[in-house]
């Protein structure tokens, strides 16, 4: 698989010593947008070796940092390609790169761009000058809704390990013998547990601005413990048996806190997030959603000891 | 626009007024618009807006305005507290891989846990 592009200097249509200098990462979908972004323009593009990293997590790893744009500048004889000294970045490579260390060692001006490489040609044509809005990260429903995708395959190795434990647990109880406990119990609970996957990976991050609070656990579980009340209000197959309010109750607990922690994940991949918050953040809710865990697991256990 | 708010009072970010030498760097580099300029200098004017990218600091040639940078990644404080790598955690802005590499310690484990 090649996500990569080699470092170095490129020429996209016909540059002179006059064309800008635009900056990015040797992820290959980060150069093609940049490239995409400008079509029929004259420009260099001096991509930077950040292993195949796109620019915002190179540069806050400092693989797109003042270092190797500096180590670049000089290798690829930039000096030589043009008259101008100024280069310009991706205003993402800003947690990476010292703007005037680059200077200072290179001789190059560092000049930000946009954020998003389609706001590129604005920004050229207005003498490469962004404007307020070119300079906010945003998080749009489209944004965010990319990402479920990622989030649910982040969910799957764990998936694949629970769920058939829930489901061989299903039979293990109850009157009617194995086969029918795991086809009302473990089907119910492998239901469930999908439920909550999609109320974390799913619901939360799409719905995000719309769900109460500001910690990702808190609106994760508020998605769940809707999903829970929603599937266990539908779902009345067994409604009679003795084991089913704790069973049910057990659910109560456990979607709710696997939603608020699979949100709490989210935080990862949202764009405004700080440390110092999810920190915080953690420190209630990891103690809570095992607690919530444990009780909702030993419950829904002891309910199928229920007969 | 929808404008997200995450906790309140939390960040590290901090600027001392006797340094800064209102050269504006911290206000573009800024993705979320922390920064403003008043009189000459740079003052903080959303702090609870602020993710602690870094990038005000890493580009404030005086020291002025400092932060305690990080990525806000859950996954990435559980691995830190595991004893592995926490800096690996990729934000996942689009979905990205290491080819090659191979090489790179913890980079797999990491990786997996977090995107
Ligand atoms: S750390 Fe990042 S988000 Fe916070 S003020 Fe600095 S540039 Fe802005
Ligand atoms: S980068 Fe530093 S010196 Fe420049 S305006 Fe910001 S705080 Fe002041």
């Amino acid at each position: 698989m090649h996500y990569m592009v080699d470092p170095g200097l490129y020429a996209l249509g016909n540059p002179d010593d006059q064309a800008p200098v635009l900056v990015t990462a040797n992820y290959k979908m980060s150069f093609d947008r940049l490239r995409e972004a400008i079509p029929g323009r004259n420009a260099w593009i001096l991509v930077l070796d950040t292993k195949g990293i796109n620019v915002w997590c190179a540069a806050g790893k400092g693989t797109f940092g003042t270092e190797e744009l500096v180590r670049r500048v000089a290798a690829s004889g930039l000096t030589q390609v043009v008259t101008h000294r100024e280069l310009i970045l991706p205003q993402l490579s800003g947690p990476g790169v010292a703007a005037h260390e680059v200077r200072k060692r290179s001789g190059f001006t560092v000049i930000y761009g946009p954020i998003r490489s389609t706001d590129l040609p604005a920004f050229w044509d207005a003498g490469f000058k962004a404007t307020a809005v070119m300079r906010r990260k945003t998080f749009t429903m489209r944004e965010r809704t990319v990402l479920v995708p990622v989030e649910l395959v982040g969910t799957l190795k764990w998936s694949l390990v629970i769920l058939p434990l829930f489901f061989l647990a299903g039979g293990l109880g109850g009157d009617a013998g194995f086969w029918a406990g795991m086809l009302q119990n473990g089907l119910f609970a492998v239901i469930a547990m999908l439920s909550a996957v999609v109320a974390g990976a799913v619901l939360t991050p799409m719905l995000l601005p719309w769900l109460p609070g500001r910690a990702f656990s808190l609106k994760g579980f508020v998605m769940g413990l809707i999903t829970s009340a929603l599937l266990v209000t539908l779902w009345t197959r067994g409604f009679s048996e003795p084991g089913y309010p704790t069973r049910m109750m057990a659910w109560l607990f456990i979607i709710p806190v696997v939603s608020a922690y699979l949100a709490m994940n989210f935080t990862g991949a949202s764009t405004y997030t700080s440390l110092s918050g999810v920190r915080k953040e953690m420190k209630w809710a990891v103690p809570f959603q095992i607690a919530g865990g444990v009780a909702g697991v030993c419950l829904w256990l002891s309910s199928l000891l229920i007969t | 626009m929808e404008r997200f708010v995450y906790l309140k009072d939390v960040v590290t970010l901090a600027l001392d007024p006797e340094k800064c030498i209102g050269c504006g760097m911290c206000l573009v580099v800024c993705p979320h618009g922390v920064l403003r300029m008043n009189n000459g200098h740079a003052r903080i004017v959303n702090r609870d807006l602020c993710m602690e990218c870094g990038a005000c600091s890493r580009n404030c040639p005086t020291e002025a305005v400092t932060v305690e940078a990080g990525v806000g990644c859950a996954a990435a404080v559980i691995n830190t507290a595991l004893g592995r790598d926490g800096s690996s955690c990729c934000c996942v802005i689009e979905p990205d891989k290491d080819s090659g590499g191979g090489g790179l310690k913890t980079s797999q484990s990491a990786r997996s846990g977090c995107c």
